[in-house]
């Protein structure tokens, strides 16, 4: 109830830094594409606050019933597919600027930065089983705000318009992991793990652990080579073989998924399905091979990191 | 079988590099229909799993907080700090950022990245340990050091993050495990992938300095002087 309550919190803070978005958009003269840019994060704000608002006080019936979130995110995505989400303009300091209040500020200005993570981490150690770890978060970025403000001597204005800035470098492709969760969604509504699971049951055989790691963790990482990116292997390939083949044979669930998500990195280094990790940089360090440059160093260690996964889950999670 | 298709138009899809967003909704979409779901009851399934997982975007929120320290010069400070640290060869300088941007990623903190780190930084100070330690070296040996350090970045990056409790990763494996019926706290996933970032370290040093040594055999001389004199 409580903790209900105070998590609706995290969702308004993020509906508001969206919403400043969609606001500084439209107060922009020349926005190369005003209209649908405050559009797409008008939109995720209203879905990032108001979807399930009633919670904030305790009243479950008020939210926007689903249909009406799903349409949203079909009007977002299309936004986005026809590239009418553009980057506004923004007064970024100069380099002489950072540069000279990086030594006037000194060392103090890593202090917000770490305030983060070590806030997060303390406030969740302490209240994890009352509050859950995303009370934990937001209550760290007021913290680390507060800090920021004070040690900076910035401006709040310019604080929200930072927000806005990085906000739409990172663009609509912060929307996809709980795309990829709703694609997950589908999947499992439709039946698609059972598919991959009963073929490879002809494959392996019940009952032996060692190959059920194996499979989970080679699953993972030619699954992710696939679809480029480890968060949508995972729930394909946990429910698939993570669970039936591992889990269900006795394997702790926090050890067995945690190195099934980091097995799937060791497929993230070897493909170049991730592009923004792998063939970018080759561009940006200005390498000869512009395709394998970067990953031919990666797969013996990614093959080696794999090996270790399979070692580490059949000793640690059994 | 034809409910695999979804998977067909993922690979198809970002093998042409169209927009990825798309392509996820369209391979849901496609999926949900093949298996005989209507079409509303798709859309309702999408809001909702949309709803459910707002958590995923938590970064969001710390947004406002990075961005007015990089504008007082955070990332400058960073830099000047990393700098000031003199490493004699390229193994040292790749291991040392190893270390530093897997214990950063594991307290959730975004300082790295291609544009920010390697190419101003890291790579620099790599070539210019190098050329201190050998002289001149041939242009496949740059490209050797430009792979590493391109590669450093995601070894830290990627086996570092999950040890942090509110990483995507660690949200995503919260989440897909409700959805199956497994609850877990995303603290215990942070602590069960400490492990893997400790390994990292290890293995990528390990390769860091087998480059070292490939590197001292092949152009041997100033190196065994420099060993003599110490």
């Amino acid at each position: 109830m409580l903790k209900d309550s105070l998590t609706e919190i995290l969702y308004i803070m993020m509906g508001i830094v969206s919403f400043y978005s969609a606001y500084a958009t439209l107060k922009e003269k020349n926005h190369p594409s005003k209209i649908p840019t405050a559009l797409f994060w008008g939109l995720l704000g209203i879905i990032l606050q108001f979807s399930r608002i009633g919670l904030l006080w305790g009243n479950k019936n008020i939210y926007i019933p689903d249909i009406y979130t799903g349409y949203m995110v079909i009007v977002l995505t299309l936004l986005s597919a026809f590239r009418l989400v553009k980057i506004g303009k923004f007064d970024e300091s100069t380099s002489e600027f950072k540069e000279q209040m990086s030594q006037k500020i000194g060392n103090l200005i890593f202090v917000p930065a770490l305030a983060l993570g070590i806030v997060t981490f303390i406030v969740a150690q302490i209240w994890t089983k009352q509050l859950g770890s995303l009370v934990a978060f937001w209550i760290s970025t007021v913290v680390a705000a507060i800090l920021a403000l004070v040690i900076t001597k910035g401006k709040v204005k310019e604080m929200a318009d930072d927000g806005r800035r990085l906000l739409e470098v990172v663009g609509p492709i912060s929307i996809l992991p709980q795309l990829l969760a709703a694609l997950g969604a589908v999947f499992t509504v439709a039946g698609v793990g059972e598919v991959i699971a009963s073929g490879i049951k002809t494959i392996i055989p019940q009952g032996n652990i060692l190959l059920g790691v194996i499979a989970y963790c080679v699953g993972m990482a030619l699954f992710t080579m696939i679809m480029g990116n480890a968060f949508a292997a995972f729930a394909v390939i946990t429910a698939g073989i993570g669970i039936p083949f591992v889990i269900a044979q006795g394997g702790n669930p926090v050890i067995v998924a945690a190195l099934g998500m980091t097995a799937g990195y060791c497929g993230t280094l070897m493909t170049p399905m991730a592009a923004n990790f792998n063939i970018v940089p080759t561009a940006i360090l200005e390498m000869e091979d512009k395709k394998y440059g970067v990953i031919k160093y990666q797969v013996p260690v990614a093959i080696a990191m794999l090996i270790i996964h399979i070692i580490l889950m059949y000793f640690w999670a059994f | 079988m034809i409910k695999l298709i979804g998977i067909l138009i993922i690979i198809v899809g970002f093998v042409l590099k169209l927009d990825t967003l798309a392509v996820v909704l369209i391979a849901g979409i496609v999926t949900g229909l093949v298996a005989g779901v209507p079409f509303h009851k798709i859309v309702e399934i999408l809001g909702k799993a949309f709803v459910d997982n707002r958590y995923m975007s938590i970064f969001i929120i710390s947004l406002p907080v990075i961005g007015i320290l990089e504008r007082y010069g955070l990332r400058e400070r960073a830099a000047y700090v990393i700098g000031k640290i003199k490493a004699a060869t390229v193994g040292k300088v790749t291991s040392l950022y190893l270390a530093l941007r897997t214990l950063a990623a594991m307290f959730g903190l975004r300082l790295g990245g291609h544009v920010q780190f390697i190419r101003p930084l890291i790579l620099p100070m790599a070539e210019g340990a190098a050329m201190n330690r050998y002289g001149e070296i041939k242009s496949e040996d740059h490209e050797r050091i430009k792979g590493l350090e391109a590669a450093v970045e995601n070894y830290g990056n990627f086996f570092g993050q999950n040890a942090f409790v509110a990483a995507g990763g660690v949200l995503l494996i919260v989440g897909v495990l409700k959805e199956l019926n497994y609850t877990v706290e995303a603290l215990d996933i942070a602590k069960a992938s400490i492990p893997i970032a400790l390994i990292i370290m290890v293995v990528g040093t390990l390769q860091f300095f087998y480059y070292d040594r490939k590197f001292d055999q092949k152009y041997g001389i100033r190196t065994r002087s420099k060993k003599e004199n110490r």
